[in-house]
């Protein structure tokens, strides 16, 4: 135990006299939170929108006015056909078209529901979702108005000639999947180098050759990074709170318990890596490549999964920290408990089980 | 006279308030095998990429081949040759792959480089192994095929690093009939060496320590002077008095 | 019993393609100081990783204080203290705590093992709080094996100490080999120089996985059959080439400031006879005489005798 114990401060003393380990360790989450949460929002304001209005009753008007006090749009009224549209995005000078048909009043009236043509220029995706959404807010919020003054429920559906996101985008999605991110990162890339560097310096041929016990090695050396990643986790939510605005509405016990779990599953990634790999450059490539792109794509945080071809969709099951995404997106920002999503957790344990089992497996008390 | 290919006068290399090279002076002739020994950080590596046009010196002036260290570093490199114990050949690159590859990088045309890797591989004996990866090798070839290697230019100069740690003694020594005869070709030899025995093969050795030059001559001569019955001694007796000594 | 017996191990590599060690069959008697000499890719490697319970051999068994290597790899982790070639310390941890560490690891503490340690720690002391990055490499050196030494093991494994060392460090680490021998500690050392094969009690030469001789240093000299001669003159590369074409010659080699050579039939007047050949090829300043040849000399006959 005593040994244990000494190996760990060893540990952290490698850690703190790092530079590199703890700006990885420590300037990255930062940098990544006010990456994601500031520049990488996709708050768009003052965005220039034609409204073609071939309605113009009181439902329209009502809906115009919404858009033109709300701070996202610029409106020009104008009655736009096909090619003057067209021309219109090719010159770059609008983002938007909104187009309400003729009978928009008499069809919500007479049927309850009603279309509305939205066009977005496509070119600039990630724009002409958010306005899109802003437009379907907006409508939304005027749908709960009508409602509210009694009579039948109604619907207007947009349709859409771009791409739909059913999903509100903004810096809030974005923070469980960098939190993900950052413990993949941190994690399976630290442990698998510290532990190949004991390799390199040629110290992994004492530890092995000294009666401390091999897989306690890779106990000591995970243990450090399972804590300082504790304090992290606690770093980025204290960010994301004070900085980001973003409420955690669920347990945070619950959020620290899910986090614990998914910690673990990346250290056994990283240990798992350190087995195979012969040097700090090939471990850390291995963690770069092999953990963070499937975390940054396949997770859902950056592109939606639905959007995807149904290979990737199936390969996105094994990628971990797509659990451990939806898990954080429930219990962080919808505020539900462990009976929602303890689907997730199970596949997330099973996957730690295994993956801790293996690397266990597969370290090696002698050197081949 | 004759000629002096390296010229070093009062040369120095400082890091910070460190002289790692403390004004050493110097001049090495044409075809002679110069020895460079010191203890570990006494200032021999910093030296010699000076040499190399890999560094600036910090002040003193020196030159190589003819240049200077200063202002004609890639005329510098294009007349020197360079072999390290780390550093010598791609494994992964067949024999004469890896000789076409550096007669390549030092402009030679294909038909000379096809006809001096010719008689180089026959030279070495290796007509069977011409197409082997060098990786296959056993180390002592690799050692020769490498400083084969570093003179295929014919460059005036050619540096040694430690070529021979860890040869057994009988490649070591084929490795030095290969360095006396490229001496004998015209070619200046400068070469430093752990094993103190191959100091006596030098036609002059300096002897570092702590940044300067303490013994510059002849080994025969050296042993006189420090009533020493081989260079080991002669060396035990200068290093002992380092005050500083890191790799 | 012996402290280390290896018996018929054949260790290969990339699946039997490199023959790393061949049927090598040796024993190191209890507190001796014991040297395996050979140059880089002779196996010493690879027969310590076997004797340290690292590596598995093809063939063949080997034992350590009566603990197989396999078997009863557990406890021979207890009793052996190991430094391997590259090992180079935690170059961000300071001395002090390098050795803690590491005193650790073997379950004991620097106090309590300290005699043991203790003429190579007080060199180190003034540098205690010293990070071993920032140590000079024969200082290095020296904490490597405080740490392989701190748990007082039986047996200890050097493999190659001294390699890329200066001289003068070098002579002090086989003063420190010398005591602790004294201390009844058995020492397996490998070094590829052969000056240091005069310091062991007996030696092993190895080349190219195979064992060549193992015997006392003295003894092994004493073995070279034929007689050996030095010779030198003004032009040292000059008289190795007439030398070698001299056809009375069997070898002929650089030595230092002398070449070494052996005569095909020895008429009892060599020294004459080649002081008269290197004349009449014009040599000038030629000495010659007759030498007790060296372990160097012993590896270059059995090196060349094995590639006939």
């Amino acid at each position: 135990m005593k040994q244990l114990l000494v190996f760990i401060r060893k540990e952290f003393y490698h850690v703190f006299r790092d530079r590199r380990t703890l700006l990885i360790m420590f300037g990255l989450p930062v940098a990544q939170i006010l990456l994601f949460g500031y520049a990488l929002t996709s708050e768009v304001k003052n965005a220039d929108i034609v409204i073609s209005d071939q309605a113009k009753d009181a439902n329209t008007a009502k809906i115009i006015s919404k858009i033109k006090s709300s701070s996202y749009f610029i409106v020009h009224e104008e009655q736009l056909a096909g090619p003057a549209i067209d021309a219109a995005f090719k010159k770059g000078t609008i983002k938007c078209v909104l187009i309400f048909p003729p009978r928009f009043g008499d069809d919500l009236r007479h049927d309850g529901k009603a279309s509305v043509q939205i066009i977005a220029d496509g070119s600039d995706p990630n724009t002409a979702k958010t306005l899109v959404n802003y437009l379907s807010m907006i409508m939304l919020n005027y749908q709960q108005d009508l409602a509210g003054g009694g009579g039948a429920p109604i619907g207007i559906i947009p349709e859409l000639r771009m791409l739909y996101n059913p999903e509100d985008n903004g810096s809030l999605n974005f923070i469980p999947g960098v939190i993900a991110l950052i413990f993949m990162i941190v994690c399976a890339t630290l442990t698998s180098v510290s532990v190949v560097r004991e390799k390199e310096l040629g110290t992994m041929e004492i530890l092995l050759v000294s009666p401390f016990h091999p897989m306690m090695v890779l106990i000591a050396k995970a243990i450090p990074y399972l804590v300082l990643s504790l304090v992290n986790f606690t770093f980025i939510l204290i960010l994301s709170v004070g900085f980001l605005d973003i409420e955690v509405k669920g347990s945070l016990l619950l959020l620290f318990a899910e986090s614990t779990l998914f910690i673990i599953t990346c250290l056994s990634v990283g240990l798992l890596i350190s087995n195979i790999a012969s040097s700090q450059q090939a471990a850390m490539l291995i963690s770069m490549m092999g953990m963070m792109l499937p975390t940054l794509l396949l997770t859902g945080f950056m592109y939606p999964l639905e959007n995807m071809p149904l290979v990737l969709q199936v390969i996105s099951n094994v990628v971990p920290s797509r659990w451990y995404y939806l898990i954080v997106k429930a219990v962080m920002l919808k505020g539900l408990g462990f009976s929602a999503v303890w689907r997730e957790t199970l596949v997330l344990a099973g996957m730690t089980v295994g993956l801790l089992s293996l690397a266990l497996l597969k370290f090696k008390t002698r050197l081949e | 006279m004759a000629e002096q290919v390296i010229v070093c006068n009062e040369l120095t290399k400082r890091f910070g308030d460190f002289y790692a090279v403390n004004k050493i002076t110097f001049e090495v002739t044409k075809g002679e095998i110069f020895g460079f020994l010191g203890a570990n950080g006494a200032g021999k590596t910093t030296a010699m990429r000076i040499l190399c046009g890999l560094s600036y010196p910090t002040s003193g002036t020196a030159t190589v081949a003819g240049f200077d260290v200063y202002r004609q570093q890639d005329q510098i490199k294009r007349n020197i040759g360079y072999m390290s114990q780390k550093f010598s050949l791609y494994e992964n690159l067949t024999i004469v792959e890896n000789i076409e590859f550096y007669g390549g990088v030092y402009g030679l045309s294909r038909a000379v480089i096809k006809e001096r890797s010719g008689e180089l591989i026959q030279t070495l004996g290796l007509e069977k192994e011409a197409k082997k990866l060098v990786g296959s090798l056993p180390l002592g070839w690799k050692q020769k095929l490498a400083f084969s290697v570093a003179i295929f230019h014919r460059p005036q100069i050619v540096f040694l690093d430690e070529p021979t740690g860890g040869v057994d003694p009988v490649t070591r020594r084929q490795f030095w009939d290969m360095i006396y005869e490229a001496a004998a070709s015209g070619i200046t030899v400068f070469v430093t060496t752990h094993y103190m025995d191959e100091a006596e093969y030098c036609n002059r050795v300096t002897i570092m320590v702590d940044g300067k030059i303490e013994a510059l001559d002849a080994p025969q001569a050296l042993k006189q002077r420090f009533q020493a019955a081989n260079m080991e001694e002669v060396f035990y007796q200068l290093a002992r008095s380092a005050k500083r000594s890191s790799d | 019993m012996d402290a280390v017996v290896l018996d018929g191990i054949t260790k290969t590599y990339a699946d039997g393609k490199i023959l790393a060690v061949d049927h090598v069959s040796l024993t190191v008697k209890r507190g001796e100081l014991f040297g395996l000499i050979g140059p880089d890719g002779a196996g010493k490697t690879s027969i310590f990783r076997i004797l340290t319970t690292l590596l598995l051999a093809d063939k063949g068994t080997a034992s350590v204080q009566g603990l197989h290597v396999v078997k009863d790899y557990r406890q021979i982790r207890k009793i052996l203290g190991y430094m391997p070639g590259k090992f180079s310390l935690y170059q961000d941890l300071t001395v002090h705590e390098n050795l803690t560490f590491f005193a650790t690891l073997f379950d004991t503490t620097i106090e309590e093992n300290y005699d043991i340690i203790r003429d190579i720690y007080e060199q180190l002391k003034p540098f205690s709080d010293r990070r071993a990055g920032k140590l000079s490499g024969g200082m290095k050196q020296k904490l490597a094996l405080c740490c392989a030494l701190i748990h007082k093991p039986e047996v200890l494994f050097l493999d190659e100490p001294t390699t890329g060392v200066d001289v003068v460090s070098r002579r002090e680490f086989w003063d420190i080999l010398a005591r602790l021998k004294s201390m009844g500690i058995t020492i397996l050392v490998s070094t590829p120089y052969m000056d240091e094969a005069g310091l062991c009690e007996r030696i092993a030469l190895i080349q190219a996985g195979s064992i060549m001789q193992i015997d006392t240093p003295d003894n092994i000299i004493h073995s070279y059959p034929v007689r050996l001669y030095a010779a030198k003159s003004a032009n040292i590369y000059g008289l190795l080439k007439d030398m070698r074409d001299n056809a009375s010659v069997e070898s002929c080699f650089a030595f230092g400031e002398y070449l070494h050579l052996t005569l095909k039939e020895d008429s009892g007047h060599a020294v004459t006879e080649l002081e008269a050949f290197a004349q009449q090829k014009g040599h000038t300043g030629i000495a010659v005489k007759e030498i007790s040849p060296g372990i160097e000399d012993t590896f270059i006959r059995l090196m060349n005798q094995k590639s006939q």
